[in-house]
């Protein structure tokens, strides 16, 4: 029961960030790549005043996944790498962190570029 | 005075015509209709862009072999695209070697080329000219939008390149249809920066020909068989009406657009309809031309509409231009000779 | 005929048909939101199963699912599912897998260095510099913040 109580929260915050950034697109001039821009910036705001881990803490992967949740591991990044090393950890500790997510992207994209052709729609 | 409609003394003929599309516009209504149609739309090529060239050069051939003449028998080409400095048409139709004028004028070309080739011809400057012009919705997809495989929604008044080209061969031998008169598009500011919405942007510059053209000639939209416009899809068409029913010209009942004849926009999904430079010429080369050709037409006016921008313009938050040339295509010429349709 | 510039502007915005937003939120809302229950499950696989740490596992959970985004670029699939799914695969880390894998399968044409080296970053790129300049700039405030108290 708790595990289902829990895939609902994880589904509804998922959701609804997505339904705000869809809202966004329909009823403003923003281009999906602004949404993409607004939304990991967003991620690292809410990360930096300490709103996003509740939500984290709430609804897991519904909030980690979304993009949001990539600007909110800068953030902690960036904070983190901040108490250890000082002022050089406000450089290093944001793109350490989010270098798995970054990396895997360019890797598989460059490997996506070696394997596949376009296709005519 | 400025130069309104120019009349043809001696009215070119449009002799052959050929189209060659891809796998959506063979799904499409009209499918059945075009010459030479490739399911993958690359048509044996490894780039879109080399893609887009090879339709032209297949339309061009197709269109020679069926008035059965050579590259030799053509005095100048007349060919454009939507890709930069027109780089589809210099190398699809290089090896034709017949001298070559590269047009512009976005999805307007194809009515832009019939106009000067029929100019030059009824000038005696030439025996015979070829109009080609294309577009590939993969080509154009990369150039203007974004990449191929890229996941976006479309909004509803966005438009779909036709993947296609057509070319036309013009003779200055009385055979029809003939070009009895052109009206050169006057550029227009439509003040719309939205390039999901060309239809609104391209409308004004068709508004602005049809009112000069009706003005001129005095005469009125049901004097003509049908008023073919070229890619107003479905939200220019709705303002290009109402407009021109506001000024007193009711076009309702003979207009049609090629964007919203080459898709079925419900089923195909392509929203307000088709565009690109290949888009209207395909619809004339294989459904209007045969038409008049069989005698259900007799007396047309076609309107290829243009948006004259370009990637850096619309990120640099420019209006667009629009642009309409009309080519009035008759089974009559000047001298009341009479087209009696052909087989072919 | 001379058509008034800002009052067609106007006209045209009124009558553009509108995209069916209601239709287009109920397709986000649900797929991000089985977007996530997937992410949601990989994290749960990772951490309890394979007993990897919470971080380590969010990392792997992000991996996997930009790799499943790829492979559906690749195949031509993600935007059959992006048409209608908006939102729903623009938002999830899916999205930004799909923005960085389409232009680099894209522009092979134009070469592995200026072709699909450099617009690998067309939308990554502002995504990475805006997170990060925020980053760094929060960082930078923190520190100041460490100081004074």
């Amino acid at each position: 029961m708790e595990i289902l109580i829990d895939y609902c929260w994880v589904f509804l915050v998922g959701g609804i960030l997505c339904v705000i950034a869809q809202i966004l697109i329909d009823k403003t001039k923003l281009t999906p790549a602004r949404i993409l821009v607004i939304y990991v910036t967003a991620g690292v705001i809410l990360g930096a005043v300490g709103l996003y881990k509740p939500l984290i803490d709430l609804a897991g992967a519904g909030a980690t996944v979304p993009l949001t949740g990539f600007g909110y591991l800068i953030a902690k990044g960036a904070k983190e790498a901040v108490l250890e090393r000082g002022l050089i950890g406000a450089l290093t500790g944001g793109f350490t962190a989010a270098a798995a997510g970054t990396a895997a992207a360019l890797c598989f994209g460059y490997l996506a570029a070696l394997i596949f052709k376009g296709h005519a729609k | 005075m400025q130069k309104g409609i120019i009349k043809l003394e001696a009215p070119p003929s449009i002799i052959a015509a050929s189209s060659v599309v891809g796998q959506k516009e063979f799904e499409g209504p009209l499918g059945s209709c075009f010459d030479l149609h490739d399911d993958k739309g690359t048509f044996n090529m490894d780039t879109w862009e080399k893609s887009e060239s090879e339709m032209q050069r297949l339309a061009l051939n197709l269109a020679l072999s069926k008035c059965n003449l050579k590259s030799e028998d053509i005095d100048l080409l007349f060919a454009g695209d939507l890709l930069n400095q027109c780089i589809s048409s210099a190398y699809g139709l290089v090896n034709f070697k017949i001298p070559f004028f590269g047009l512009f004028g976005a999805c307007s070309t194809c009515s832009e080329g019939l106009t000067l080739a029929s100019m030059v011809l009824s000038g005696g400057m030439a025996n015979r000219c070829a109009v080609v012009t294309s577009s590939h919705n993969c080509s154009a997809e990369r150039q203007f939008r974004n990449p191929i495989e890229y996941g976006g929604q479309r909004t509803p008044t966005a438009q779909w390149t036709v993947t296609g080209s057509g070319a036309f061969i013009l003779s200055a031998y009385p055979q029809g249809p003939f070009i009895t008169e052109v009206l050169p598009g006057r550029a227009v500011d439509s003040n719309i920066d939205d390039p999901n919405n060309m239809g609104a942007a391209m409308a004004p510059a068709a508004i602005d020909t049809l009112m000069r053209f009706f003005n001129e000639t005095k005469t009125s939209p049901s004097d003509y068989n049908a008023i073919i416009t070229g890619d107003l899809g479905s939200e220019g068409s709705a303002i290009l009406r109402e407009f021109l029913k506001t000024d007193g010209y009711d076009i309702t009942q003979n207009h049609n657009d090629c964007g919203l004849l080459i898709y079925d926009c419900e089923s195909q999904d392509t929203h307000a309809g088709g565009s690109g430079c290949g888009c209207s010429a395909v619809v004339l080369a294989s459904h209007l031309l045969p038409r008049m050709n069989r005698g259900e037409l007799d007396d047309i006016l076609f309107i290829s509409t243009g948006a004259l921008m370009n990637p850096s313009s619309v990120s640099q938050g420019n209006t667009i231009i629009g642009i309409a040339h009309l080519v009035h295509i008759s089974n009559t010429n000047n001298k009341g000779l009479k087209f009696n349709g052909n087989t072919n | 005929m001379n058509i008034e510039k800002e009052s067609y502007k106007k006209y045209v915005k009124k009558r553009a048909k509108k995209s069916p937003i209601i239709k287009n939120c109920i397709w986000a809302f649900f797929v991000g939101g089985f977007i996530c229950c997937i992410g949601e499950t990989l994290f749960r696989a990772y951490h309890r199963r394979l007993l990897l740490s919470h971080q380590d596992s969010s990392a792997w959970v992000a991996v996997t699912l930009i790799f499943l985004s790829a492979l559906l670029t690749g195949l031509g699939l993600f935007g059959k599912i992006a048409k209608r799914a908006g939102a729903g695969t623009l938002v999830p880390i899916t999205g930004f897998a799909n923005s960085v894998v389409s232009p680099a399968i894209d522009n092979k044409s134009e070469g592995w260095i200026l072709g699909v080296g450099a617009k690998i970053f067309t939308v990554a790129g502002p995504v990475l510099l805006y997170g990060i300049l925020t980053g760094v700039a929060y960082g930078f405030i923190y520190y100041i913040y460490l100081l004074c108290v």
